[in-house]
């Protein structure tokens, strides 16, 4: 067996080890992990605790929405029905698509990543606490006031999908529009959050010995969840903020009439949007993953093939998005493509759908409300697969795309691949994090009306639009024969609420958070979450061997108990975990994590408020709160890369790795490279934006500004790229190496704003304005992105010499030089390639 | 009050929804479309209750069939070769249908001109040449029995043109223009409705396809290229003077008159239509004077203001005329 990092496998061989614990190990472990009370609780940064919080933000975003969706259920029972009126319905069902979507379904995943993952890899905590904890106050705060618009009548109403022209200036005069598109603001900051620390998290803090193959699924589906929103969720923040910026400074990306193109936003947003609900999916499938097999009491069949599905849903799914927008008019041939793609896209769910049927057979079901869910789950699921190979066939979707029909294939999918196995979930791990378990009694019931309200309200909605009832209206002549399949789908909805009514009762009965006397594993699973726990999660690391541990060794956790395993205490005296390779899972060093904290809170309030003053138009002070928001941030950031007070750890039996990591293997590192991924898409993006309109209207195009400033442009950013590159060199050199590093990245940081202040200025010389025309609209868009860039390194570069000043920097404590140096490198690489994109291409007029 | 629909009017034919329009086509795309979504609903039930039975047996089944269906066989046949076979099958029939369906129309061919407006249909009849020769509002007659080219824009917001009984639906963009091709075999009012959301009153834009047998089509085309004679009734001549007081003609034009506003619906046959308000209310005196004096209690947000500062008389007076208008 070939060792990946130069770390020697049989060095885990001397786990568990036999020796007592030293006394008062156990008593400081828990002293370091303990959770702050009081008020202080707002500061935690637990994964169990943020985890907990975040999974019950979402579930109320599930319930409000709900109630919105009850409500839209009670006003279509009968034909012109006055419950609703239209100006107030058509935001109701913006809103319950919108939170549903964003406020509900991707946290929630996210939520149970934060809770489950740590635990299902033994790692004692995700490896950026305070980011996840920064992610869920921002949603909170963002989402409360988000959802509290509908209250004021300022909701958004242009549908989830907020298409233009309507969604312009123009058509949506008010405020609503701009709370959808700033109030998306702050949650694709919380998703980006949560997939950096998910990826790293998967990646490398994993149980030693837990090697890729042995990685449970839902591991696995969250991974490619998290690259998932890395690739997609650009397109959706491009988008938005050319939108906003269209209607704030009315910089024409939509406008036909001066060269825009709705049909750019609803390339934007679908690129984003039907990877969202695979996003949405990839996770619930792989709670399904977990949960059958522990019902089944049988190994997951077919592995491996679940595992390349899983990898294969998530990279098809970016091959389909116009799928929805058959009905747009584009060629035959595009058209074709993306019907095949999302035909294809069928295979690898019903890879996973056979393997579930196939671990079924395998073993035998013993019968429990989470079994339920899970099986109802895959039933659903099914029909609303089956339904979606319909719509992918093009003549098919002409008939019945925006019509109720696709209303049921997606509440289909969503909810059979997603809420049943979300339910099953809740009842499955709540014995984890609760002194009792749910009530198996009262389970059974809310399965049965939920389960059964599902297809009572869902499956006439199929024939309904096939009867010619569109989406999103609010009211429906009387006399077409709708009403009667209106009426049984309204039934429906009252029994699903009549079953999450009975949930909410069994929840408040029964579910006693604990961290320690937890209910313990009730379903006899065979993963490491199943391990006893703390707050620190288990008290030694076990060493990994198998997909399933606790089946497979059953003496696992009594020996994890007894602290016989890897890193039985806290090594350094401080929070810490383990980081491991990606592939095998060697140990490489021990990762100091930090504690609970002000700063981030703070910098989650000042960021959703700058989002939500913007929306008000309070410019000012919105501003101002933007800037409070960097400045909290990098207090924050002040403290990582602190020295420890050892330089190697000892994780038990003479095993040492040492304390401090820089380069490719460390946290930093690869948390800054999937940052840059994300800010690379927003700029493939913004360029795909610029090429889009101008094969749409090439006569609009003026000529660019003379080729000499170009290479003006680009020695200027090479110059920033040299200098950022020197910087990380430079620090690693002793005597005043630390001050010049510093000195070349504020060199790097004034070139890379002079070469953009050539760039900007040269256009302006050349005579393109925004407003002008899709040129002008896209080039200033480029450049804002690159500005934007360019600010955040001028303050990096300050940042850096201020911890220079202050000591922090040496030669073996590089990181903060390192991370802030692959930034520069980036952002003026882009800097050079979107000056040469926006001249690339011949002016006509 | 809302005007009751007679069970027995064409508008409330062309409405029903059962059988279900998608699924009785009145014309060879909708008949093409209607094809294949039977195959699928067939197959794709066949294939539910085959997952539905493995699942059944994977539960209860006996030892022997629980051992076949465990291991990986079971996935690489259900999960990967029978979706395989099943989807490449579908893909190409779906796709030849698709381009069959899609395939432009001969050079000679009739074309309609249609415009979505919140929330409305702008329509527009095209000669040879292209140019706009009868102008109309909320309704299209075609020729049964022969395809009809139509040129789909907008112009305002995106809008969706569906009719389920003749074809499947085409977007209207702004800056783009759409060409959909219909054909209805048989004589009849076929109903449509606008399928992407426009803001507003979205759902209650509506309108109506009236094919004619052919030779009944160019009487009325010869018909409409006349304007109509002006009203001779003196009930209808009264109506015809409050409307041109009241600057009706700032919106609408009504031919061989002075009103000749191009912001809202063509007025000049009126009359004639078979519904009011895009396809929401019955044509008749009550519902013309109902709409006048206060659309905005009908179709909530709609962009004519209302009028309630006629009188009862001017109403009637006005309803008169507007019917006389065909």
């Amino acid at each position: 067996m070939t060792s990946e990092t130069g770390f020697d496998p049989k060095l885990l061989d001397r786990f568990p080890t036999r020796e007592r614990r030293p006394p008062g190990e156990l008593e400081e472990l828990e002293r370091v992990w303990r959770a702050p009370g009081g008020w202080r609780r707002l500061t935690v940064v637990n994964n169990n605790y943020v985890g907990l919080y975040y999974v019950g933000s979402a579930f109320l975003f599930f319930l409000l929405a709900g109630v919105l969706a009850l409500l839209m259920r009670v006003q279509l029972a009968a034909p012109l029905n006055g419950l609703l009126p239209q100006e107030v319905y058509n935001q109701v069902f913006t809103m319950h698509g919108t939170v549903m979507m964003f406020l509900f379904a991707v946290p929630a995943m996210e939520a149970l990543g934060v809770l489950l993952l740590p635990q299902m890899l033994a790692a004692r905590d995700l490896p950026f606490p305070r980011l996840s904890a920064y992610a869920f106050w921002a949603y909170l705060i963002g989402g409360l006031c988000f959802f509290a618009s509908i209250f004021f009548g300022l909701a958004p109403n242009g549908g989830w999908f907020m298409y233009p022209p309507l969604t312009s200036k123009i058509y949506s005069p008010g405020i609503n529009a701009d709370f959808w598109l700033l109030g998306i603001g702050f949650i694709e900051i919380s998703a980006i959050a949560g997939a950096i620390e998910i990826i790293v998290g998967v990646l490398k803090t994993r149980a030693p010995g837990m090697t890729l193959d042995k990685l449970p699924v839902f591991a696995w589906a969250m991974l490619v969840f998290a690259v998932m929103i890395v690739i997609g969720f650009p397109a959706v923040i491009l988008g938005t903020l050319l939108l906003e910026l269209e209607r704030a400074l009315d910089w024409p990306f939509f406008d036909a009439a001066r060269g825009g193109d709705p049909l750019l936003w609803q390339h934007l947003f679908w690129f984003f949007g039907h990877p969202e609900v695979y996003i949405i999916f990839l996770p619930a499938a792989g709670i399904t993953s977990m949960i059958i097999p522990t019902v089944a009491r049988a190994p997951l069949a077919a592995y491996r093939l679940v595992v390349l599905a899983i990898l294969a849903t998530g990279f098809i799914s970016f091959g389909v998005w116009v799928h929805h927008m058959f009905t747009t008019g584009l060629p035959v041939i595009s058209v074709g493509f993306f019907s095949a793609a999302s035909m294809a896209v069928s295979v690898p769910a019903g890879v996973q759908v056979f393997a579930w049927i196939a671990t079924m057979a395998s073993g035998r079901v013993r019968w429990s409300t989470a079994a339920l869910f899970a099986v109802g789950g895959i039933i659903t699921l099914t029909m609303g697969g089956l339904t979606g190979v319909m719509l992918a066939l093009v003549p098919f979707d002409w008939q019945a795309h925006d019509t109720y029909f696709v209303v049921a294939h997606l509440h289909y999918v969503l909810i059979g691949g997603m809420v049943l196995p979300l339910f099953a979930g809740f009842y499955y791990w709540t014995p984890m994090m609760s002194r009792r378990a749910l009530s198996e009694r009262l389970g059974r019931w809310v399965f049965g009306l939920f389960f059964t309200g599902m297809h009572v309200t869902f499956l006439p909605m199929h024939l309904t639009g096939l009867m010619g009832m569109p989406r999103r209206v609010y009211t429906y002549l009387p006399g077409r024969n709708w009403e009667w399949p209106n009426l049984v789908s309204t039934l429906g909805a009252v029994l699903i609420a009549a079953g999450v009514l009975i949930f909410l009762i069994d929840l408040a009965r029964n579910f006693r958070f604990a961290a320690e006397d937890n209910a313990g594993d009730v379903f006899g699973g065979g993963t490491l979450e199943w391990l006893p726990t703390g707050l620190y999660s288990t008290r030694s690391i076990p060493r990994v061997t198998s997909r399933y541990p606790l089946w497979d060794d059953p003496d696992l956790a009594q020996d994890v108990e007894a602290g016989r395993y890897l890193l039985p205490g806290a090594a350094t005296g401080v929070r810490e975990t383990i980081v491991t390779s990606p592939l095998r899972a060697e140990p490489q060093y021990l990762q100091r994590m930090p504690g609970p904290s002000v700063w981030h809170v703070l910098a989650a309030v000042f960021t959703a408020a700058a989002f939500l003053l913007l929306t008000v138009q309070l410019y000012w002070v919105g501003l101002a709160s933007g800037v409070l928001a960097v400045a909290f941030v990098l207090r924050w950031v002040w403290e990582t890369d602190w020295p420890m007070n050892a330089e190697t750890a000892e994780l038990g039996a003479g095993v040492r790795v040492p304390t401090y990591a820089t380069g490719p293997a460390s946290h930093g590192w690869w948390a800054m490279v999937v940052l840059l991924t994300v800010v690379g898409m927003i700029f493939l993006m913004a360029a795909f934006s610029y090429v889009f309109l101008w094969s749409r209207r090439p006569d609009l195009w003026i000529a660019p500004p003379p080729a000499a400033q170009l290479l003006a442009i680009v020695a200027g950013q090479a110059v920033a790229a040299g200098f950022a590159l020197a910087a990380a060199r430079l620090v690693r050199r002793g005597g005043a190496g630390r001050v010049l590093a510093a000195g070349a990245m504020i060199v790097s940081a004034l070139a890379g704003a002079a070469a953009w202040a050539l760039d900007i200025g040269g256009w302006r010389a050349a005579g393109l304005i925004p407003v002008a025309s899709g040129q002008g609209a896209t080039v200033y868009a480029l450049l804002s992105l690159q500005g934007l860039l360019t600010l955040v390194i001028l303050i990096m570069a300050g940042y850096v010499a201020v911890r220079v000043a202050r000591g922090l920097v040496s030669t073996d404590r590089t990181s903060t030089v390192d991370l802030v140096s692959l930034f520069a490198v980036y952002t003026a690489a882009q800097g050079g390639l979107a000056a040469l994109l926006a001249r690339l291409f011949p002016g006509g007029g | 009050m809302w005007p009751p629909i007679s069970t027995r009017s064409t508008l409330a034919e062309a409405l029903r929804g059962w059988p279900a329009p998608a699924l009785d086509p009145g014309g060879p795309a909708a008949a093409a479309i209607a094809t294949l979504s039977w195959v699928l609903l067939a197959l794709t039930g066949l294939i539910l209750a085959i997952v539905l039975a493995a699942i059944a047996l994977a539960l209860l089944g006996r030892p022997a069939w629980r051992a076949w269906l465990s291991g990986e066989r079971l996935v690489w046949i259900g999960g990967v070769a029978l979706p395989i076979v099943v989807l490449t099958g579908l893909l190409i029939y779906g796709l030849t249908t698709t381009g069959r369906l899609a395939a432009a129309g001969p050079p000679g061919e009739m074309r309609v001109r249609v415009t979505g407006e919140m929330w409305w249909w702008r329509v527009a009849y095209l000669d040879a040449a292209g140019r706009e020769v009868i102008h109309d509002a909320n309704e299209v007659h075609i020729p049964a029995g022969r395809p009809v080219t139509f040129e789909l824009e907008a112009a305002d917001v995106i809008h969706s043109f569906w009719v389920p009984r003749l074809a499947g639906k085409l977007d209207m963009i702004p800056g783009r223009r759409n060409v959909l091709r219909l054909q209805a075999d048989a004589p009849g009012v076929y109903a449509g409705q606008c399928a992407e959301f426009c803001g507003g009153p979205h759902a209650l834009m509506g309108f109506l396809v009236v094919a004619h047998p052919p030779a009944e089509f160019e009487r009325w085309r010869a018909a409409r290229l006349r304007p109509p004679a002006p009203p001779s009734d003196p009930l209808a001549a009264r109506g015809a003077a409050v409307f041109a007081a009241s600057g009706c003609g700032a919106c609408h034009r009504i031919a061989g008159s002075a009103a000749n506003g191009l912001a809202g619906p063509d007025l000049t046959f009126v009359g004639a239509r078979r519904s009011l308000g895009a396809g929401i209310l019955p044509n008749n005196q009550g519902t013309l004077a109902g709409w006048v004096a206060d659309s905005q209690a009908i179709k909530p947000g709609n962009r004519m203001p209302p009028f309630r500062t006629f009188s009862g008389e001017e109403l009637r007076a006005l309803a008169a005329y507007l019917e006389g208008l065909r």
